[in-house]
């Protein structure tokens, strides 16, 4: 029979629309409006899992958020997702579902006998054995427990879908949907605030959905309803639906949260994002989160058809689904009657109410009674039986002092254990924003502590649970919030008069023992645990373990116990297990801790937190006005490229069947014998201008800055305060008081951000203003011997002779009838002019400088290129010949240092350590085998042997094959290299050989620098 | 009780009733030899090094909370000692070598294993890097190799090494004998170890004065009293300056928060640890199922164990750019630390300004690998009233001849 359990009528479900869907390999049907539980309920489906150690078979707990067995792995491949809560899953034609952590199937799962074990697996069972050996460790016993634990798979494959982030800002934020946050949000609204209501169910209402008390007379789901449409027409309000506040931030003033758009609509991936996740930043905060139902711990309690009293009754009135035939309640509380009454009504039979209560009484337990249901009063539930579901419970009688229980025993059939053992405010939000939560007696629950500049907290989460109380306080904190942020005057409108429940008078039963007249320790025999973490298999025994072992700090009972470590995170055991814990060190519930509760509220996909920037968007590329044109260059498709930074540059541009080696070749004799042409656009560059500007920047450069004339050029050093390089480039001077600096490509953010930090945090009675024109300017280096000729036709106005443009001054003019700036630089030791102009104007000047001089020889050059020529001069490379450990001094730069004025680093230096003579300096090394290319980054040693540690003099920085100089090249960072110039050392290779190097000069070419004026 | 399977046996059979507490709950008693500030596994393992190596009797570490409640419940568990500069490399080298039998040594599973570091390479300034550290690592008798791509999408599969991936991977530097460790075990297994051998913990006992006379330390005044001892070491990461202070001199140390975060349990599906640096993550799974997820400190100084939301969002994109079928996986908890870095990111070890005063701080994000070596270097500093050789590189008076050693730049290792 299809959906056995379903009721006739009743519940906010889609009759007229079937659903098939699969659990288990097995098909089933549901209805539009069901979640994946419910529709499971609805087929008397009830085993959906197994446990995490022992392998027990567990049912559907919860009817919400805090599920901490109804796990499954959801969906196919590419769209699995592993560990979904059943009670959370909307329910779509097709699903497919398989339960977790069982194998072949969930009834006969080749694991279920761990739980014979059990009595050898007490908590932290694994930090007391397996110790003999670390490989035995690694290699058997490790992997044992990691193939048992862990519960869904990876999907196989990259995820098909998209993600998305939205940013807003409100006046005021709901968090929960529930009766206290649709009113809080209506009185907000009202006022003409920006509010925004978010609730991760399918629709606003909450606990009221398909409930049968009244407001104002009318049913709960019309006030719902008509609270909706109010919000519906008021244009400020943003209602957002299957949305999760994962967590509260910033001080408080953040809500994250995760908004699911298509899983629920269908299976293979819908249009657009699959989720999005909101920063909803709002002056006001309101938690409406709402209560969880507590269980009660007790000797297997954790079998299938064990449910929370308030899920049964939501499967029945929402969903229409009855979970069982025959019912036990089991409460400490009178509220949990109403469940009874409600359930018995949809044709469920009650055959008795267990409550711990020696003498309870109030009107729905009168009503109970009217109903003829047998009331069990003063007892307890201590042990059930069934297989795979409910079959029986065993009831006794409580001690007085509740501690032990008394026979006789009691057997009573039934197929559904209905467990209330009070209600716990959720305040997971209110803590991430700093909050403190204590025992509320009156409540028994964790109520939150007010307090100043905290997120305003009403309904249930606050424990207001009578219904008009809490409509009462949402409406004046819903207008009070909005009135903070500027709207209203802080009145709220009267709150509709309710049928009432009964209030929680109940009592507290933190746990059944299971041993007549034992001292209520409950003792792990097997079979009879007594579960306090459903999800991790922690008992009320592992908790006594934990303070028999000293661990009686709730934060280490909770590592060593694993309770709420899963992924419900404790949301039906934090609280038991803190009591539980507190009990056995001899104190009541008030002296409880609770473990610390940190975002997300409930899990959140990573792609959500990922959102768009992933894979290809995961960073910005940055391109060069002349990428297109570096792509276009040569015949195989343009350049080659490496990623420098963000940037993308040429490394290269090779010919039809060139290797790099000899693309480089060919394009190092161009830029030595005739001319070559790099852009170098990518280099960081800032205008730096204000009347402090020469001051701010001596202090900053380890060069001297005000001696630098108009229309000079220098070179600058950039230290840290410890005296250690960390950046390269050049000053030229504009103006008196204007600056155009620039930087190395890879350190521009970096050096621009340091500049800043000190003006803004040690100097800001500077008055300077630093600003990037990187992306302003395209530069193009136009270098070697035929530099001139090259650019004396385009630039007709400019005196391009030596003696009218000297080496490191800069000039302007119009260059291709471009307005450039162009500076006497050189990074290649030949005669070079940095050509720069605006950015949109570097294709035009690289087609003009082509034009005219690829009949001369200028041929495009990329960094390798650059890189081989800049080494055969020495010229240091920030980043490769430096690493945060190498001074000026070291680097043979020294001689540029500035020895009176002061700037960063000179203190530094100053230090004894970077005066030593023996420390890591610049050199070149040459290798005994004229074509032997040293790896970068190897290690030179006196004399190569086995004995570990072996000293190490220095390493290898760069070492390129020279086309000019016909040998292979390398510099080097040495201990006291400049004594050892002669000498020969050893680099070890990574086969084993050895390379013979003799220390030499670090400058391979033309050294006497004849070459940079052409 | 000596831990073993058969002991295991023996108490199931009595229900688990007879299991000793791990260790002992004393009051503090009115004076000690050494007292160790801060419970944490760097703490726990000096006053056991102290106690089992030095010969020193009356030891007691005090800890403001409960043991293990700092860093060393907050960090994500990696153990390697593949270090560029020497004296790192032999420090944490030293550390690993005592990773390697520490289960045994403390009769406690630390769960240390060795499953293998991966440092991933993404650009041409990375492989040198990375070529330069694996051969430096070689030459001081440390494992480590070079995977290419294609070795490397064998070790592990799980990677995306495509060519087109914004930061292309390029390769990768592997530790075999780098791992994991169970944190909250090797806080409890120290702690356990060092209350056998007579060492006083006392928790909740906040330290809020460090009392001197004529120049010396003579205790530390807690929320438990005035407590006397000749020694005292500062071992509390997160508050190493504030201690500092209380002692009257400052530290070159700056507090930021660092956060992790963990996914669901999985399946086991990830065998080694991951950390990238250019695509900034690192990652591993737990013997539980967990993704154990870790990033680059917020940006700010702050005391707050808390982060921004913006740092989890940046190396998730990180995350799932290098392993995209992690996608759908989901975070299930996230948590702050505060880590104290010093200007040259390797810690601070040894003498204080103050006499009898020891330091043992400024970790910043990578001090839960070096526990053990730490522990028991820094016991030997305190009972002799001088550097361990090895710690010798790393006191504070580097900062005064500039003799750093600096791991920032160092390969840009950071972790």
């Amino acid at each position: 029979m299809e959906q056995p359990f379903r009721l006739k009528a009743g519940g906010r479900i889609d009759r007229t629309r079937p659903l098939r869907f699969v659990f288990d390999g097995k098909g089933y049907s549901g209805y539009a409006g069901d979640t994946l539980a419910s529709a499971l309920i609805a087929n008397g489906v009830h085993l959906v899992g197994r446990s995490f150690k022992y392998h027990r078979p567990r049912g559907i707990l919860s009817a919400g958020a805090e599920e901490p067995n109804a796990l499954v792995q959801l969906g196919l491949e590419p769209r699995l997702v592993p560990n979904a809560r059943a009670t959370q899953v909307d329910l779509i034609h097709g699903l497919e579902a398989d339960p977790v952590n069982c194998w072949p199937n969930v009834r006969r799962d080749v694991l279920a006998g761990l739980g014979l074990a059990a009595p050898l697996m007490p908590a932290g069972f694994y930090y007391k054995t397996f110790l003999a050996s670390r490989h035995l460790w690694r290699h058997v016993f490790e992997p044992l427990i990691r193939r048992a634990a862990g519960w869904g798979r990876v999907p196989e494959d990259p995820d098909p879908d998209v993600y998305t982030h939205r940013h807003l800002h409100r006046d005021v934020v709901v968090v929960g949907a529930g009766p206290a946050g649709l009113a809080a949000a209506l009185a907000a609204a009202r006022t003409g605030a920006r509010v925004a209501l978010i609730d991760e169910g399918t629709e606003p209402g909450g606990s009221l959905l398909g409930q049968t008390r009244t407001l104002d007379g009318h049913p709960a789901d019309q006030w719902v309803a008509e609270g909706r449409e109010e919000l519906s027409h008021l244009p400020e309000v943003l209602v957002l639906t299957r949305t999760t506040a994962a967590g509260l931030y910033d001080d408080g003033t953040t809500v994250v949260a995760e908004e699911r758009l298509t899983d629920h609509l269908t299976s293979h991936g819908g249009h657009g994002p699959r989720a999005r996740l909101w920063w909803l930043t709002s002056k006001t905060v309101i938690l409406a989160t709402g209560a969880h139902e507590r269980p009660i711990v007790f000797p297997e309690n954790d079998r299938p058809g064990i449910m929370l009293a308030s899920a049964a009754r939501t499967y029945a009135l929402r969903y229409g689904a009855l979970p069982g035939k025959r019912m036990v309640l089991f409460t400490t509380n009178s509220a949990a009657y109403e469940s009874a009454i409600d359930l018995q009504s949809r044709g469920l039979r009650v055959e008795a109410i267990v409550d711990a209560r020696p003498d309870p009484s109030g009107p729905h337990v009168d009503m109970a009674e009217a109903l003829g249901i047998h009331i069990h009063k003063g007892c307890a539930v201590t042990a059930t039986d069934g297989r795979h579901h409910l079959e029986s419970v065993e009831i006794m009688l409580l001690s007085p002092d509740l501690r032990t229980v008394q026979a006789p025993r009691k057997l009573i059939e039934c197929d559904l254990l209905c467990v209330s053992g009070g209600w716990s405010p959720v305040a997971h939000l209110y803590r991430h924003a700093g909050g403190q939560v204590e025992w509320n007696a009156e409540v028994r629950g964790f109520t939150p502590v007010p307090g100043p500049g905290l997120p305003r907290v009403v309904g249930s989460a606050a424990g207001t649970h009578a219904l008009s109380q809490a409509l009462e306080r949402a409406l004046t904190a819903g207008a009070e919030a909005a009135r903070e942020a500027g709207f209203g005057d802080g009145s709220a409108s009267s709150a509709p008069r309710v049928t009432e429940t009964d209030a929680l008078d109940g009592m507290d039963l933190w746990r059944v023992s299971d041993q007549p007249g034992d001292g209520g320790r409950a003792i792990g025999r097997p079979g009879h645990l007594s579960f306090v973490d459903l999800q991790n298999d922690a008992t009320a025994a592992d908790i006594d373990q934990a303070h028999r072992e000293g661990l009686t700090n709730v934060e280490h009972m909770k590592r060593y116990t694993l309770t709420g470590f899963g992924t419900d995170q404790g949301k039906t055991s934090q609280v038991n297990g803190a009591v539980i814990l507190a009990r056995a060190v001899g104190e009541g519930p008030e002296a409880a801790r609770l473990t610390a509760q940190r975002p997300p509220y409930t899990p959140i996909t990573f792609g959500t937190l990922a959102g768009r920037r992933v894979g290809g968007l995961l960073d910005t590329v940055r391109e060069t006005a002349l990428q297109d044109i570096h792509r276009d260059l040569g015949k195989n498709g343009g350049a080659v490229f490496e990623p420098v930074g963000q940037w993308l540059r040429p490394r290269f541009y090779p010919k039809a069947g060139e290797t790099m080696d000899r693309a480089v070749a060919r394009e190092c004799r161009a830029a030595r014998q005739e001319a070559g042409l790099l852009d170098a656009s990518t280099l960081g560059k800032i205008d730096a201008q204000g009347p402090d500007v020469v001051e701010f920047l001596e202090r900053i450069y380890a060069t001297p800055v005000a001696s630098l004339p108009i229309g000079k050029v220098r070179y600058g050093l950039v230290c840290k305060d410890d005296g250690m390089l960390v950046d390269d480039g050049t000053l030229a001077r504009l103006e008196e008081t204007h600056f155009h600096l620039t930087t190395t490509t890879g350190n521009a953010a970096w050096t621009l951000n340091w500049m800043e930090e000190w003006l803004q945090t040690e100097w800001p009675d500077l008055r300077v203003r630093l600003t990037s024109v990187t992306e302003q300017w395209a530069v193009l280096a136009l270098s070697g011997p035929k530099a001139r000729e090259i650019l004396a036709p385009l630039a007709p106005g400019m005196d391009l002779s030596v003696e009218a443009f000297p080496f490191m001054t800069w000039r302007a003019g119009a260059v291709a009838g471009i307005p450039a700036r162009v500076f006497r630089v050189s990074f290649t030791g030949e005669l070079s002019f940095e050509i720069n102009v605006p950015w949109r104007y570097g294709p035009a000047l690289w087609k003009a400088l082509l034009a005219k001089g690829a009949p001369l020889g200028l041929t495009p050059h990329g960094t390798e290129t650059m890189h081989v020529l800049r080494a055969e001069k020495g010229f240091i490379l920030v980043g490769q010949e430096t690493d945060g450990s190498v001074t000026p001094r070291d680097l043979g730069l020294g001689g540029m240092l500035k020895t009176k004025r002061d700037f960063i680093g000179k203190r530094g230096m100053a230090r004894s350590d970077l005066q030593r003579p023996d420390r890591k300096v610049l050199v070149g090394l040459r290798t005994d085998d004229p074509a032997q290319v040293l790896p970068e980054g190897s290690p030179i040693v006196e004399a190569m042997s086995s004995a570990r540690p072996l000293p190490m003099l220095g390493h290898v920085t760069s070492s390129y094959l020279s086309p000019m100089v016909g040998r292979v090249i390398a510099l080097a960072l040495v201990k006291g290299g400049r004594e050892r110039l002669g000498q020969t050392l050893q680099v070890p290779l990574e086969d084993g050989d050895l390379a013979k190097v003799t220390v030499v000069e670090p400058v391979f070419w033309d050294p006497e620098g004849k070459r940079r004026d052409g | 009780m000596r831990h073993s399977f058969f002991s295991l046996i023996r108490n199931a059979l009595g229900h688990h009733r007879e299991w000793p507490p791990l260790w002992r709950d004393p009051d503090p008693k009115a004076a000690y030899d050494v007292i160790i500030i801060g419970g944490g596994g760097h703490g726990l393992a000096t006053a056991y090094y102290l106690a089992k190596e030095q010969g020193l009797g009356r030891i007691a570490v005090v800890e403001k909370g409960w043991i293990g409640g700092g860093n060393s419940a907050r960090n994500t568990t990696i153990v390697r000692s593949n270090y560029l500069w020497d004296a790192s490399a032999h420090l944490y080298e030293h550390s690993l070598r005592i990773w390697e039998g520490l289960s045994r040594e403390l009769n406690f599973n630390v769960m240390f294993s060795q499953r293998g570091v991966l440092n991933l390479a993404h650009s041409l300034h990375d492989v040198r890097d990375a070529h330069r550290r694996i051969r430096a690592n070689d030459l001081n008798g440390i494992d480590a190799e070079w995977l290419d791509p294609t070795k490397l999408a064998s070790y592990c599969p799980l990677l995306d090494i495509s060519p087109e991936a914004r930061y292309p991977i390029l390769g990768a530097t592997l530790q075999r004998r780098g791992g994991t460790a169970r944190h909250d075990a090797v806080v409890w297994g120290f702690a356990r170890a060092a209350d056998r051998l007579g060492v006083d913990i006392l928790q909740h006992c906040e330290v809020t004065g460090i009392p001197r006379e004529g120049g010396k330390v003579t205790g530390v005044e807690t929320t438990r009293g005035v407590i006397k001892a000749p020694k005292v070491a500062i071992v509390a990461a997160g508050h190493a300056g504030t201690l500092a202070a209380m002692a009257g001199f400052r530290l070159p140390l700056v507090s930021h928060p660092l956060q992790a975060l963990v996914s669901e349990p999985m399946k086991p599906l990830l065998d080694c640890v991951v950390m990238s640096n250019a695509v900034h993550v690192y990652v591993s799974q737990s013997d539980k199922g967990e993704l154990v997820i870790g990033a680059g400190i917020d940006p700010y100084a702050g005391y707050a164990q808390k982060g921004s939301f913006s740092i989890i969002t940046e190396q998730m994109g990180a995350l799932v750019s290098l392993f995209p079928r992690f996608s759908r996986l989901r975070m299930m908890r996230s948590w702050g630390g505060i880590v104290d870095t010093a200007p040259d990111a390797s810690p601070i070890i040894g003498k204080s300004p103050v006499e009898g005063l020891y330091l043992n701080c400024g970790w910043g994000t990578g001090g839960f690998k070096a526990t053990p070596g730490s522990g028991q270097v820094f016991a030997q500093t305190i009972a002799r009233d001088a550097p361990h050789p090895l710690v010798v590189p790393f006191t504070l008076d580097r900062f005064t001849t500039g003799a750093l050693v600096d791991e920032h730049g160092a390969a840009g290792v950071a972790h």
